[in-house]
Order: C-alpha cells, then structure tokens, then sequence
C-alpha cells in the first residue's frame, strides 16, 4: 500500500466526504416514545407477536433504568421524546426488499457515493452488502449466491417473520434486554438491521457486510444485528456506517450479538464514521452501542475488530464470552477523537471455560481537543483454569490539548489463570516529524507513516480493502491535526 | 579549491539556539565533488551547523546567508531541501516502532526520486536497489521488516543511515559523526559505504570528533570549528596535528 504525496493531495482535501444528504421523500414517525409508538412500528413491520411482546417488555424495563453516566464523556440530557424512533424512505416496501432493478434509484445513487456500490457487478469483489438506510434495509445483494451455500444473510425484519425459530432462540440471548440503558433501548425499539445465519460445517463464501446509513434529520437509529455460526463454521463480517453534517446531534444505539458454536470462529470488523461534528463540537453521533459475542461452544472464536473514527461521543465495548473450553476472544481497536470528540471505548473478555484465551490491542490516538479513553475488563472466574488474557494499550496524543485515559480492570478467580497487560503513552515527537522530512517526505505524509506504524498491527486485521479504506480514513481525520 | 560556483555557500552565518548564539559569523564553501572533514571539541558548534543546513526548527538563523546549488538555502522546508539533494546522517537516528524500515524506505525514495522527474519504484525495482545496496552495508533483508531503527544496535542505526544515503543518491551528504559509538568494523563498514557514495558530482561533509574516521575516509579539506566559527583550514595533516596536540593550542591561541 503506497500513499504517495499525489495520491493524498484530494484525500486531504475532501474532509468529511460523507456529509451529504439525500434528498428523498420519508415517512418518519413523530418524536417520541411510548408502548403505542412501539406497537405502531412492529405493526408497520408486520411483526410476529412474539416480536411485539419483547420489545414492550424490554421497553418496561427501560423505563425503570437509569441513563448511564460512568464514561468520560460529558454531554447535555438526552431528550428521549424529542426523537422520531422510525424513519423509512417512502419507497421502500417496509415488507419486503426488493431486488435492485426496482429499488430507488436515489438510493442506489447515495451508496455509490459512499463507496459502496450495490449493484453486484460493480460490487467489491467477494463481499455480499446489507444497505440500510435510517430505519429499513433497502438492498441486500448476493443472496442467492449465499443461498446456494446455505448461509442465511437478510434484514432483520425478515428474519423475524421467515426464520421466527431462530430468531426467537437467540435473540436476547447474548444482550438480554436487561443488559443496560441503551440495550433496552434498542431492544424496544430497533429497527432493521442484519441478520446471519451460517449452517453446520459451512465458510461462509464470501464477506459479508452491512453499510448503516443515517439520513433523516432529527431521528436515530436503532439497528439490530444477529449472527450466528453454527458448529465449525466461520464467517467474516464487516459494517461501515455515515450520516451527514449536522449541527444537531442523532443518537444511534445498536446491539449486536454474535454466536458462535463449537468450533465455530466469527470475525466482526468495523469501520465507524458517523459524523463526528465540528471543530466546535457542534452536531455529530452519539454513539452508544453493545456489542457482544458468545463463545457458546468449545474452541469457537470470536475476533472483534474496530477502527473508530466518527461519532461526537463513542460508547462502545465489544466484548467476549468465553463459555466454550479452549475457546477464544480477540479484540483490535484503533480509536481517534479530534476536535471535541470522546470516545469511551475497550472490551470485556469474560472468560469461564477451561484453557480459554484472550488477546485485547488497543490504539487510541487523541488530537485536538479530542479524549479517548481505553476502558477493559478481564474477568477470569472459578472455573477459567488455565485461562490466559494478554493486553496492550497505547496511546498516542498529537498536539497539547488532547486528553487520553486508560482503564483496566482484572478480576482474576482462578489461581492458574495468567492476565498480562501492557500500558504505553506517547507523543508524535517532533524529531520523528523532522527525521522524515529530512528524507524528502512532507510534513502531512510524515504524520500519516507515524500514525499508520501505530496502527499498524490492528489494520492488519482487517481484509484488506477495508484496510486501505481504514487507512484513508485516518489520514483524512488527522488533516490539519499537526503544524 | 575550485573557482567555479561551489555546491554549498554559506557566508556569516550567525545562528541562535535557546536565546544562546551557537555560530557566530561562520563561512564555508563545499565545492563540488569535494570531502571536507569539521572537526572541534564538544559544543563548538558542528551538530548546530549540519542540523541547521537540513532545515531543523530549533535553530533561529539571525544572520548571514546560504545558498546550495545556486538556491537560497534558506527559504526551503527541510522536505525540498532533501528533495533538491541535502542529506543528514544524523548523529541520533530517531527510531519510529510500527513503521516498517522498507515502507518508510520506499517512500523517502520514491519522493526524492518524483520530485527529480524520475518514476517511482514499485516493490520489485525497490527491492532490486535495496539488494544491491544493502550488503555495502551489511545489513540483509530481514531487516526491511523491522520498525524504522526500532530496537537497532548503535551500529546498525548508523549503518541505516549510510543506507538511506546510498539509496537517496544527494549530492551533499552531511555526516553528523557518524563514526562516534561505532567499533572498527562497523566504522569500516560505514566507510565502505561512503567511499562508494564519492564521484565528481557528489560532495560530502564529515563532521567528526577524532581523526580515526579520516583513516578510512580521505578528506581534500579539514576545518577546525571552535566557539561557532572556523578557525583554521588545512589538509590531511591538519586533523593529525589535532589528534597530537588536541584543541588546546588553538584554543589558547583564541583566548
């Protein structure tokens, strides 16, 4: 991968490239929320009751918790009923996707803005894309190809009413919708979402990945995604996620929960770029999201892998059930927070089953005014025997008015476990600006390899498009950061 | 020396550190094709000058003037400077974990090489020159997967830098005693490496403690930098004078 000083030129020039709205005709329930509001909504999604039923149960159960306020991020009082819980572009069947010939052009023409054409042919070679966009699934491609192999990859409302025995099996299962404020939340009231069923003995043949697009003004978005791999099977997953420039501030808190069963190994990557606001800190995402993955079975593996870049504030900790014998976590994690962005952002390896191991990498990199908070937790239980967690964090800070913060918490319960963990803080020190700049390298281009080495190990695992894609992003992030 | 228009001209050069003057009215001429040794005792003023000429931010320059190659040195980022053919083996080679040793490489090369009008390398080209120049130096190919000087032994850092001036092809390479720390057989190595790097059109400045260096690398010209200013200029048997008698009788002779 060769960024030359030509290449980044346009690249720093485009700033938050994703910005823009589309302009489209929506349907967009009034703010506010209620038992009427969520019935409303399962309703217009032509839900199963069994559907209806949780989320009113999970809705009760919100109404009694607290909004969580243990994070470094610091924000005004959310006003719950000021936000409009569904918004659909008005030519989408709420139903049923259609197949691409018929789905809005305006819409196809928005993902292909985004760098993330639908139509198959023009499509990133071996990934099959989910597009939602506000609260509906609009495309999904390659279906049928996934379909010949067995693997199950649609929104999530259709998953609901064509695969209920699934759905209400797992569901819940791994988030209940106890879990926490947001998760119940979202529970109560998600929207779409993917859905991932890969069957017994199966490799899912190609990538798999979800692209979340927010674009009405003055909603949120609320998605759920399931996946499941059943015994030995392995699937790779990837979401992308935009909206555009505001200068209110959309709350969007998704739950995802991952099962893998025995032997199976689920690899989850995310490339977050919600708008992140201004130099000011005005508008931008508040993203509050749980993530979890469930080793169910023994020697499953779950691989979280996340490089966030967007969003005003970040509220984030995918993490590990390591219930399965010799079954295995890992979690890679490159943070940026500028401007006035906070990000509060790590993992959570639980591990419980004998011999089970754990690998948490986390990057944060702070600019500007920007803070960033690395926040873990290892829990070795009774029954971890031999369990092994290894844990690095680095901080990088560019500029004097970043802030960065490491928190890690180890519960160890069982004398044979091993937990290792490793703590680093660095600047980008000028000599290492001036010792590149001596060897013909400009200033910008100095920063990109500086923060790109730091990054190196966690973009590595990423496939490799998205690797490139990740890459850019920093660099277009980090624009005018130094100097 | 010839009296044609010299590579380097800096005339009354005058340069502030930390509110404290650290060259005080200095001149030198590097004519092309030329090896010139600076030597003098510690804080007279030789790292100051080198880093200075490579465009480092701390130094303020108060007064005087420097062109290289006909151009107002002065003007130019420490980026154009390398680009138009200034290199500094620098005396601290700063290390950068993360950042490949064959990425970083790569594109210090391919910038120098695009901003002269030549195509870049790709990967093959890169590595083809790499093997050829590498082993001058004795360093193999395992070594383009490690961090930038990360974790390198002294000698192999200075060695790195010898390497990047092979690769970069300047046509004034400022050495920043690159021979201090090293044991014989790496200054040998570095040696070879410069001596390779000799030619008609290529001039080199050797800045230097101890006249061991000068064993391995002939220099046309010695100059004896004291207090921020040079004193004396001379030959070969200059820097041998230094190495019997010290800077002492020249220093007194200045008090």
């Amino acid at each position: 991968m060769n960024t030359s000083t030509d290449e980044l030129t346009p690249l720093l020039q485009r700033g938050y490239e994703a910005g823009f709205v589309t302009d489209i005709e929506t349907d967009q329930s009034p703010p506010g929320l209620s038992e009427e509001v969520i019935t409303r909504l399962s309703e217009t999604k032509k839900e199963p009751r069994y559907l209806l039923d949780w989320r009113l149960q999970a809705y009760r159960a919100w109404l009694e918790m607290k909004e969580p306020h243990w994070s470094i991020a610091a924000y005004p009082p959310i006003d719950y009923q000021a936000v409009s819980y569904y918004a659909a572009p008005r030519s989408v069947d709420p139903k049923r996707p259609k197949s691409l010939d018929e789905v809005d052009p305006r819409l196809l023409e928005t993902y292909r803005k985004l760098g993330v054409p639908l139509h198959e042919q023009a499509a990133l070679a071996g990934v099959a894309m989910d597009a939602v966009f506000d609260s509906v699934s609009v495309a999904t491609t390659f279906r049928e190809t996934l379909k010949k192999a067995g693997v199950i990859f649609c929104p999530f409302s259709e998953a609901a009413v064509e695969y209920p025995e699934l759905v209400r099996q797992y569901l819940g299962s791994v988030v209940p919708y106890r879990d926490n404020f947001f998760a119940a939340l979202n529970s109560a009231v998600f929207s779409d979402g993917s859905f991932v069923y890969v069957p017994p003995g199966v490799r899912c043949p190609m990538e798999l990945s979800t692209y979340f697009r927010i674009n009405a003004a003055k909603t949120g978005q609320f998605e759920r995604t399931l996946i499941i791999a059943d015994r030995g099977s392995y699937v790779s997953y990837l979401e992308g996620c935009t909206a555009p420039m505001r200068d209110e501030n959309q709350l969007h808190a998704a739950v995802v929960e991952l099962v893998a069963l025995e032997g199976a190994e689920i690899r989850y990557a995310t490339v977050q770029n919600w708008y992140p606001g201004d130099e000011e800190g005005r508008g931008g995402i508040y993203n509050f999201v749980t993530k979890r993955g469930d080793c169910r079975g023994a020697r499953s593996k779950i691989s979280w892998t996340q490089v966030e870049t967007g969003s005003a504030i970040t509220w984030k900790y995918p993490s590990c059930i390591l219930r399965g014998d010799e079954s295995v976590g890992e979690f890679y994690s490159v943070a940026l927070a500028r401007h006035r962005q906070q990000a509060d952002t790590g993992t959570k390896m639980i591990h419980m089953g004998r011999r089970t191991r754990s690998v948490v990498i986390s990057k944060g990199i702070s600019a500007g005014h920007g803070r960033n908070a690395y926040r873990g937790m290892v829990r070795m239980a009774p029954t971890a025997l031999h369990a092994h967690n290894y844990t690095r964090c680095d901080s990088l800070l560019i500029g004097p008015h970043c802030q960065a913060y490491t928190i890690p918490v180890l519960e160890v319960r069982h004398p044979s476990a091993r937990v290792e963990h490793e703590a680093t803080a660095s600047k980008i020190a000028d000599d290492q600006i001036f010792y590149c700049r001596q060897r013909g390298l400009d200033e910008e281009t100095a920063v990109h390899l500086l923060v790109n080495g730091f990054c190196r190990e966690v973009f590595q695992k990423l496939p490799l498009e998205f690797a490139v894609e990740a890459q850019k992003l920093i660099a277009v992030s980090l624009e005018g950061a130094v100097g | 020396m010839n009296n044609e228009q010299p590579l380097l001209d800096v005339r009354n050069l005058w340069i502030k550190a930390q509110d404290q003057f650290i060259l005080n009215g200095l001149d030198l001429r590097i004519g092309l094709g030329e090896v010139h040794a600076i030597m003098g005792p510690n804080g007279s003023g030789k790292s100051t000058l080198v880093q200075s000429l490579a465009g480092h931010p701390g130094y303020t320059i108060e007064k005087g003037e420097i062109s290289f190659d006909g151009e107002d040195l002065l003007t130019l980022t420490p980026e154009e400077r390398a680009r138009r053919g200034l290199f500094l083996a620098f005396q601290y080679p700063v290390e950068i974990a993360g950042l490949g040793n064959g990425y970083f490489l790569k594109a210090a090369v391919n910038a120098v090489r695009e901003a002269r009008g030549q195509t870049p390398y790709d990967a093959v080209e890169f590595l083809k020159v790499f093997r050829e120049l590498a082993p001058l130096v004795g360093l193999g190919q395992d070594f383009l997967e490690r961090g930038v000087n990360a974790g390198f032994s002294g000698g192999e850092k200075k060695r790195n830098e010898i390497l990047q001036m092979l690769l970069l092809e300047p046509r004034l390479t400022l050495l920043d005693e690159t021979d201090s720390g090293l044991d014989v057989d790496a200054l040998k190595l570095v040696a070879r490496g410069v001596n390779a790097t000799r030619s008609k059109d290529r001039s080199i400045v050797l800045v230097t403690h101890y006249q061991r260096l000068l064993d391995y690398i002939d220099p046309d010209v010695v100059h004896i930098l004291i207090k921020g200013r040079i004193v004396r200029s001379g030959t070969r048997e200059l820097a041998r004078e230094i190495e019997r008698e010290g800077y002492e009788p020249l220093l007194t002779a200045m008090a």
